[in-house]
């Protein structure tokens, strides 16, 4: 047992401040962490609206609801805050809340930086969520920015291109923060090879995101250079290439995508060991699985643009490349599976996320694999088959393992246990719900429906109404969540420090809730 | 051996998913070209696999989940590694993913090979429509949405091929092989038409191609599938697939009718004759952005009732027209339209709703300008 318990007692006398100033000054991981997690679910519920009304408009054929351009904005603003406003913070959160308490480490290694990293965030928002009310409204060129169409939009596209900066400098802080952590801050005794799984991903993504974020800081410095000062970077007539700009977006975006589910991997990794009491099948093997991906995702980007029109051998490469991503993924499926088998299993909420995840993340993995086959994607490109398969891997794969991480560590955080009945509610409604969406897009795509468009034609009728009435099923038993969290705060059954009975790692031997401060002094690791 | 296996698969998936449920479109369309075979088969065979997988993995986890639940009694095993197994499945799936890749490789490099074309056309994408050159023939049209708009709003029931028609198709013969080449005038949009396995983004300053060889006679539609802005969902495609006769036939009603159209770009017109033609031109070229009513829509598109440009100097306008305005989605449209239609164009948006000028050009006007617009150009170049 380490010394947290005491550790609250020796701060006693450094009160920190309370009230707003608390949350505005703090540089504590804990409240930084809660800061993460509250912006991303406020930032969900905004998009979520979007991705709703989206559907309401494409429940029939016809335009009811908004005009084609507003409907564009719409998409393009819930996908860039799905993306840089609800996952990309949530994750965050997860590692300010959990690498310390993991590493039994007391803090970030640069607490002040940490604050900064994460109240630039909100202004990012602000400026991406007022643009709607702008001249000329909201960016609507899809959240892949794609120029000559992004050069026309008016002032909402510098504001986003402003705000994209200043949410990759955000996670180019935050990852500072977690790498130097997670490399000098560890109890002593704890090797890179005994950390926590979920450390290992988010290491790992950090160095993406280091590695990624100034290409698309980069790319978007350029779109701005072109839209205001008559630069012709993206522009033909000029002497520029519009297809330079997809190639350095997705040599950005490409391992942004995993750095969207890397961390995901990392929970699910903590969890279903927990509830199949068993070790992680496969340890070291899926450290090296992850890291592959991550080197491959690297090499693969052009798989986003088989139609541009390139070289035989160039679109044989990115097909081959993109096909072997399939091999470590598959190991670490098998690993999970691996972890469940002669275990002894138990459903609690986070387990049942945990579990779906993994399902249901596989299939947005097949799809993925059809997509990797390059003639096959060429007539899939730009389809619902590819809304079907993204939002396999964001809404089942990094949002679910979200939830799965919030169930498991929401008594640690809290003290009190969630509400087990309401969890169930959540889970069985978000996984019919999730199913209901997203399943029929697949045919809507292979029977030819474009995607990011307001109106169809008659025959893609019936899926997309099915598609609407899961959407609304899904969004809605979001509030359930809500309520789930917000009663586990206010009070419950309290939670002892070894909250789950096959967990394993040093956050479960500090009391619940976690004191503010813990491990003054660090734990030995054996 | 080989290609047996792969039909057997094929047909399997095909027995499972095509006729039965054709109606609902569970598969890809109806395939009518031979890439568009062979990537139905490829589809086929990669699902048939994932779905084989899918049994086996998930077959296995959900037996643990059921047979080794805690309240079941199963006690915890401690295993947590296994060199063998964990080598086995990585080379298994390297080997199966290797037996997908040949078959795909092959289409590859037979969709890539557009040489030795039997016709090759030209098409190019604007914001919102396409426009086609058949560069053998010497033939040149536009094509545009043909559903109505009040079918968009609601105010009228939908037709059969709503959002799906166009007024001029494009036409081709029946098992030849088409080369088209394609490239975008303003933004990037993409061609499709799925049957005919024909898929290319469009990007401006580039060109680039693809073939097809349609298998049957036939109408194939497609949309544009590349995010050009408002109307981008309303930007279909139409191929006419005809027999080789009735395609001669075809080029030659175009040719009359284009010779027609050049003696209009020399003739005198009255006003009611250009307000007529204008409105026409304005309906299917400009309407989509500053509205039926000339009104446009704040913050997006300026409205054209009571705007300087259409009421001020008509050099102006015309120069407008005619050159567009560089980073707006206002096109040029000296390329698209004849001296007759923006002539006509001109004149009406001069005349409708407040802007009650009086004004008349003619097609002789917009040749001059046309002159001076050159003029104008090379200058601003140098
Ligand atoms: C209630 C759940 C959700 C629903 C109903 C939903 C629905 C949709 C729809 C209908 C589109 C437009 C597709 C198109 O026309 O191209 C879309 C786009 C998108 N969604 Fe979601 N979505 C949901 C959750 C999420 C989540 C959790 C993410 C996570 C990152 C996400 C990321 C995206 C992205 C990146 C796009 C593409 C935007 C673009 O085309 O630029 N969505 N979504
Ligand atoms: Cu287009």
């Amino acid at each position: 047992m380490s010394d947290a318990v005491h550790a609250h007692e020796d701060h006693g006398h450094h009160a920190h401040p309370s009230g707003i100033m608390r949350w505005l000054t703090t540089t504590n991981h804990k409240d930084i962490g809660t800061l993460y997690l509250w912006f991303s679910l406020i930032m969900l519920f905004s998009a979520g609206s979007m991705a709703l009304m989206i559907r309401a408009e494409l429940f029939q054929p016809g335009l009811q609801l908004t005009q084609p351009d507003f409907f564009n904005q719409l998409t393009t603003m819930h996908g860039l805050i799905m993306i840089f406003g609800v996952i990309m913070p949530a994750f965050s959160g997860f590692a300010n809340w959990q690498v310390p308490l993991m590493l039994g480490a007391p803090d970030m290694a640069f607490p002040r930086m940490n604050n900064w990293a994460f109240w630039i965030l909100p202004v990012a928002a602000i400026l991406l969520l007022s643009s709607f009310v702008l001249p000329g409204g909201a960016v609507a060129g899809g959240w892949t920015m794609y120029p000559p169409l992004y050069i026309q939009g008016g002032i909402s596209y510098d504001l986003t291109i402003l705000a994209v900066h200043i949410m990759g400098l955000s996670s180019i802080m935050g990852s500072i923060n977690i790498i130097t952590t997670i490399l000098n801050m560890r109890a002593p005794g704890l090797t890179l090879m005994k950390m926590p799984l979920f450390v290992w991903t988010w290491l790992i993504t950090a160095y993406l995101l280091i590695a990624t974020m100034p290409v698309l800081a980069g790319a978007v410095t350029m779109l701005l250079t072109d839209r205001n000062f008559g630069t012709h970077f993206f522009n033909a007539a000029g002497g520029g290439d519009p297809v330079m700009f997809q190639h350095i977006f997705w040599f950005f975006a490409h391992p942004e995508v995993y750095i969207l589910i890397l961390p995901a991997f990392g929970i699910v990794s903590q969890v279903i060991p927990t509830f199949s009491r068993k070790p992680l099948f496969g340890y070291a093997s899926m450290v090296y699985a992850t890291a592959s991906i991550a080197i491959l995702s690297f090499i693969v980007w052009a798989h986003h643009m088989f139609t541009v029109g390139m070289p035989v051998a160039a679109q044989l490469f990115f097909m081959l490349s993109t096909m072997l991503i399939a091999v470590p993924t598959g190991v670490k499926v098998f690993n999970w599976t691996a972890t469940m088998w002669k275990g002894s299993l138990t459903f609690e909420t986070p387990m049942l996320f945990a579990i779906a995840f993994v399902c249901l993340f596989t299939i947005g993995g097949f799809s993925g694999l059809v997509l990797a086959i390059a003639p096959v994607d060429i007539q899939l490109h730009d389809t619902y088959y590819v809304v079907a398969h993204f939002h396999y891997v964001l809404v089942s794969g990094a949002l679910f393992s979200i939830f799965a991480g919030i169930y498991y560590w929401l008594p640690k955080w809290t003290g009190h246990m969630y509400d087990e009945r309401l969890g169930k509610w959540h889970f069985w409604l978000s996984v019919i719900g999730m199913n209901i969406v997203f399943f029929p897009m697949h045919f809507l795509g292979l029977a030819g429906m474009p995607r990011r468009i307001p109106d169809y034609s008659l025959q893609f009728t019936e899926f997309n109404q099915i598609a609407t009435v899961g959407a609304f099923m899904f969004g809605f038993s979001q509030l359930i969540f809500l309520v789930v969290v917000l009663k586990a705060i206010r009070g419950g059954v309290k939670a002892p420090a070894q909250v789950w009975e096959g967990a394993e790692g040093l956050e479960w031997t500090v009391p619940s809730p976690a004191p503010y401060h813990t491990f003054v002094t660090a734990p030995v690791v054996k | 051996m080989k290609s047996t296996w792969r039909w057997t698969s094929g047909t399997a998936v095909g027995l499972l998913t095509q006729p039965a449920l054709a109606e609902y479109g569970y598969n890809l369309q109806q395939p009518a070209s031979q890439v568009a075979h062979d990537v139905f088969q490829l589809h086929n065979l990669i699902m048939l696999v994932c779905a084989g997988i899918f049994v086996v993995v998930f077959g296995a986890m959900f037996y643990a989940l059921i047979k080794h639940r805690k309240s079941a009694g199963h006690p915890a095993a401690h295993f947590h590694e296994n060199t063998t197994v964990e080598i086995i499945w990585t080379v298994i799936p390297f080997i199966i993913l290797m037996g997908m890749a040949y078959p795909a490789a092959k289409v590859v490099i037979d969709m890539k090979d557009t040489s030795n074309p039997d016709l090759t056309i030209k098409v190019t994408g604007y914001q919102w429509k396409w426009g086609y050159d058949y560069l053998n023939e010497d033939i040149s049209f536009y094509s545009t949405l043909a559903t109505p708009r009040a079918q968009i709003t609601g105010a009228a029931p939908k037709g059969e091929n709503y959002l799906l028609e166009v007024d001029e198709p494009v036409v081709v013969p029946v098992g030849k092989r088409v080369r088209m080449l394609i490239t975008a005038n303003d933004v990037l949009h993409a061609w499709w038409v799925p049957a005919l396995g024909a898929k290319q983004d469009a990007i401006p300053g580039f060109i680039r191609d693809i073939w097809f060889k349609a298998d049957a006679v036939g109408t194939y539609r497609g949309q544009c599938v590349e995010l050009c802005g408002k109307d981008h969902g309303f930007m279909p495609i139409v191929v006419e697939v005809v027999s080789q006769a009735d395609y001669e036939a075809w080029v030659a009603g175009k040719k009359s009718a284009a010779k027609r159209a050049e003696a209009d770009n020399t003739r005198e017109f009255s006003v009611a004759e250009l307000v007529e033609r204008g409105q026409k031109v304005y309906e299917s070229n400009c309407a989509a952005c500053h509205q039926a009513d000339g009104k446009g829509l704040a913050g997006s598109f300026p409205a054209i009732s009571g705007s300087k440009v259409a009421t001020g100097p008509i050099a102006d306008h015309i120069a407008l027209v005619l050159n567009g305005r560089p980073g707006t989605a206002m096109a040029a449209f000296a390329k698209q339209l004849s001296d007759a239609d923006i002539a006509a164009v001109v004149t009406y948006q001069r005349n409708a709703w407040d802007n009650k000028t009086g004004d008349r050009v003619q097609p002789a006007d917009i040749a001059s300008a046309r002159g001076g617009a050159k003029v104008a150009a090379a200058s601003a170049a140098q």
